[in-house]
């Protein structure tokens, strides 16, 4: 009986540094004591983000003796609890760093963040010179609440190159030529594709992009609207019903389902060349050079992006993934505490140095030209790949779980489990999801 | 719970004759209002709400309760709660027993034994079920390693198969701790049973049936209702072994709330279903005292 108290408890256990007043407390890497307005920025620990955002708030904070921020780092999975539960105290730093899309909506709703549409009005260039794609996810309802920042992360097909030459095997110009991969792979004995089936996310994936390059991106977008029965969509059956066929036909590895993507084992198998192909967002590329022996540097290692459907609506130049991180404004914070973060906004998120740091790491800076930065970089190809991607796309979507509510989210990938166990049919996903549409 | 000191009816004579003694249980009465009691109208309170942790707490009555009592999910986490709860109960019984009355015997290499079977104990449920998905995964798991065709099964992916590791893990987690329960109660029997039994002329496994197992009765339903209560509340090593996968195969109560409540951000509906779980806890724990006769502060042991 411990647990029910224990999760009561937990909603009230988690506090952070005061919005107004000192800063200073709480901080892994807290600034240098506090003082009265002074910002506070909370984001997440660990590489590859942690060095370059902690950076740019050093620089900005040298610059700008008199508004200084105060950062504090926490953990990936606690940060979505913790920053959740500040914000429904009224305790939510001035600078929310969050993933934008569904959440974002919900804080809005709230009426927890600002509303920055008039400030970028006015600060035209600060919004000219980031990816316009970015700004999808930030802007509920016509309106901009949040500040793209950070980089930028498609979804993309990896595939081992040395397994495609020992088969024989060509990568897929088209959907048509996965379900032949899929048959000559099984032939082989290597599994066609990796995937983490427990993560359950990492099936989405294969979702977004088979909706896709079916129905277009405005399938989803239906249902992202709210429109009734938008589940529905013939070409939304069509994809759910071309899903469950791949697995019948073993597209993927045997076991699929014990798979998951924390522990990395879904991108073991494509570098030890057990899967000869997965589709994975694109820090998978980091991953595999940490991890993966000599793939990525013997040039083992392929990518491109998911192939179109023939006879398909959606555009094959179309991308899924996180088209960037955000920063919104905490609407309970003091003027002085908002005007520091809309002149860190202005002057300090993805200033060059910064740019560089994230190039280094191996992401996309979400800046027009950053590709200028890739010269001389190891993983130049890479990067122009995902700048390309990125850059070139008609639509870049947010994956759904992001876009969604939180609620809406939890049900859909429960209901993608199931699918993807074959123990519902498409049109029993698709009433199952219609039932939460708009939640 | 408290079977164990409960079972000495001289505690119980004690306490009548001295007036300060009942001030004693002031601290831990204390602690039960602060950490138990009043979390518990917490949440009874919140369950009566729709809250998403982030807006204001609404009052939408029973909005909640009808919520979750007409969700199919609802039926499905409770007969999978049941499930675990009574297969764990059927699997680790016997072999606690059999496990405690060979490790009550007083040989050497039975002591030491002893000690090496309550290792898992120590061990932390997240770190047993981290080690447990490591070994049995398909691809580079024990049975892809050792080459045993047999072991390499998709454990964690059908749900029959994910129930029965679930059940084996919670069982390898707890069968020490209740062979030591046995351990302490087989050490307990008076040797003059035995002794008259083998004049006789009983042998080892009518001595088992006929003296062990009826004298354990009070240590066995001590060590039931700590394992039918205590299964109502796995949380942790089912959540790193399967996070309640595949689909809803193994997702247990307590699972269901804290998915709810902090991951579908519906607090008022996983206050709900922690109410739920209290009530049933509470049914369990009273149903097993009932079962436990007429008058469970009896016993056969010499000079009670």
């Amino acid at each position: 009986m411990g647990l029910p108290l224990g999760a009561a408890l937990a909603a009230c256990g988690t506090s952070g540094p005061a919005p107004s007043g000192g800063g200073a407390g709480g901080g892994a890497a807290g600034g240098s004591g506090g003082g009265a307005g002074k910002a506070t920025y909370w984001f997440l620990q660990g590489p590859p983000g942690e060095a370059p955002r902690t950076a740019s708030v050093e620089r900005f904070n040298k610059a700008n003796p008199s508004g200084q921020i105060a950062i504090t780092t926490i953990q990936n999975d606690a940060y979505k609890t913790k920053i959740k539960t500040a914000i429904g105290a009224n305790q939510a730093p001035t600078i929310i760093w969050g993933w934008g899309g569904g959440g974002l909506r919900s804080y809005v709703q709230a009426g927890q963040v600002e509303d920055l549409t008039s400030w970028f009005g006015e600060n035209a260039a600060v919004k000219d010179r980031l990816f316009p794609g970015a700004f999808g996810a930030a802007t509920i309802d016509g309106k901009i609440y949040a500040m793209p920042c950070e980089t930028v992360q498609p979804i993309v097909l990896f595939y081992n190159k040395k397994v495609f030459e020992k088969v024989g095997a060509q990568p897929p110009q088209s959907y048509g030529d996965i379900l032949d991969l899929v048959k000559k792979f099984n032939d082989a004995g290597v599994a066609p594709f990796s995937l983490a089936g427990q993560s359950r996310w990492t099936n989405m994936m294969w979702l977004e992009f088979l909706f896709d390059r079916i129905g277009g991106p405005e399938v989803f977008q239906a249902v992202f609207d709210g429109e009734k029965d938008a589940w529905n969509n013939p070409a939304s059956i069509e994809a759910l019903t071309k899903m469950q066929e791949l697995i019948k036909a073993n597209a993927f590895i045997k076991g699929f389902s014990s798979v998951t993507a924390d522990s990395n084992a879904d991108q073991a198998l494509l570098y030890t060349g057990k899967a000869a192909m997965m589709l994975h967002g694109s820090w998978s590329y980091g991953i595999q050079q940490e991890q993966g022996g000599d793939i990525v540097s013997s040039g083992g290692l392929g990518w491109m992006n998911f192939p179109g459907v023939d006879g398909g609506k959606g555009d094959p130049t179309n991308t899924v993934g996180n088209p960037g991180q955000y920063l919104s404004i905490s609407s309970k914070a003091t003027p002085e505490q908002k005007e520091i973060a809309k002149k860190f906004f202005a002057t300090g998120v993805l200033d060059d140095q910064e740019q560089k740091d994230w190039v280094g790491t191996g992401g996309v800076p979400i800046v027009k030209g950053s590709d200028k930065l890739f010269a001389g970089s190891k993983d130049a190809e890479f990067l122009n790949f995902i700048y390309g991607v990125s850059s070139n796309a008609k639509v870049f979507a947010q994956s759904w779980d992001q876009a969604l509510s939180p609620t809406a989210a939890e049900v859909l990938l429960d209901n993608i489990a199931k699918l993807f166990q074959l123990s519902i049919s498409p049109q029993q996903f698709a009433s199952n999801m219609n039932a939460v549409i708009g939640k | 719970m408290s079977a164990i000191s409960a079972r000495r009816t001289s505690s119980a004579a004690a306490t009548r004759g001295g007036g300060v003694l009942p001030w004693l249980a002031l601290p831990a009465l204390v602690a039960f209002a602060v950490f138990a009691l009043i979390p518990l109208v917490g949440v009874l309170l919140l369950s009566f709400t729709s809250w998403d942790t982030l807006g204001e707490i609404q009052l939408t009555g029973l909005e909640s309760w009808r919520q979750v009592l007409t969700d199919p999910g609802l039926p499905h986490a409770l007969w999978v709660t049941f499930l675990i709860m009574l297969l764990s109960w059927a699997f680790q019984t016997p072999a606690s027993i059999l496990i405690g009355v060979f490790l009550a015997g007083r040989q050497r290499y039975r002591e030491l034994l002893a000690v090496l079977y309550f290792i898992p104990l120590l061990l932390s449920s997240a770190a047993i079920a981290i080690t447990f998905k490591a070994l049995l995964d398909p691809n580079f798991g024990l049975g892809a390693g050792l080459g045993l065709d047999f072991l390499t099964q998709d454990w964690l992916g059908e749900p029959g198969l994910a129930f029965g590791v679930v059940i084996f893990v919670v069982s390898w987690q707890y069968i020490p701790f209740h062979s030591l329960l046995y351990q302490g109660g087989v050490r307990q029997i008076p040797r003059s049973l035995y002794e008259a039994a083998e004049l006789d002329g009983a042998g080892r496994i009518r001595m088992f049936f006929s003296i062990t197992l009826p004298q354990l009765k009070y240590t066995i339903i001590t060590s039931s209702t700590l394992m039918l209560v205590g299964s109502l509340t796995f949380f942790d090593l089912i959540f790193v072994l399967t996070e309640g996968g595949p689909g809803d195969a193994t997702r247990a109560l307590a699972l269901d709330m804290y998915k709810r409540g902090f991951q579908a951000n519906l607090m008022g509906a996983a206050c709900v279903i922690g109410v739920i779980l209290v009530l049933v806890g509470l049914a369990l724990a009273l149903l097993l005292r009932r079962i436990g006769g007429r008058d469970p502060y009896a016993s056969q042991l010499e000079g009670a």
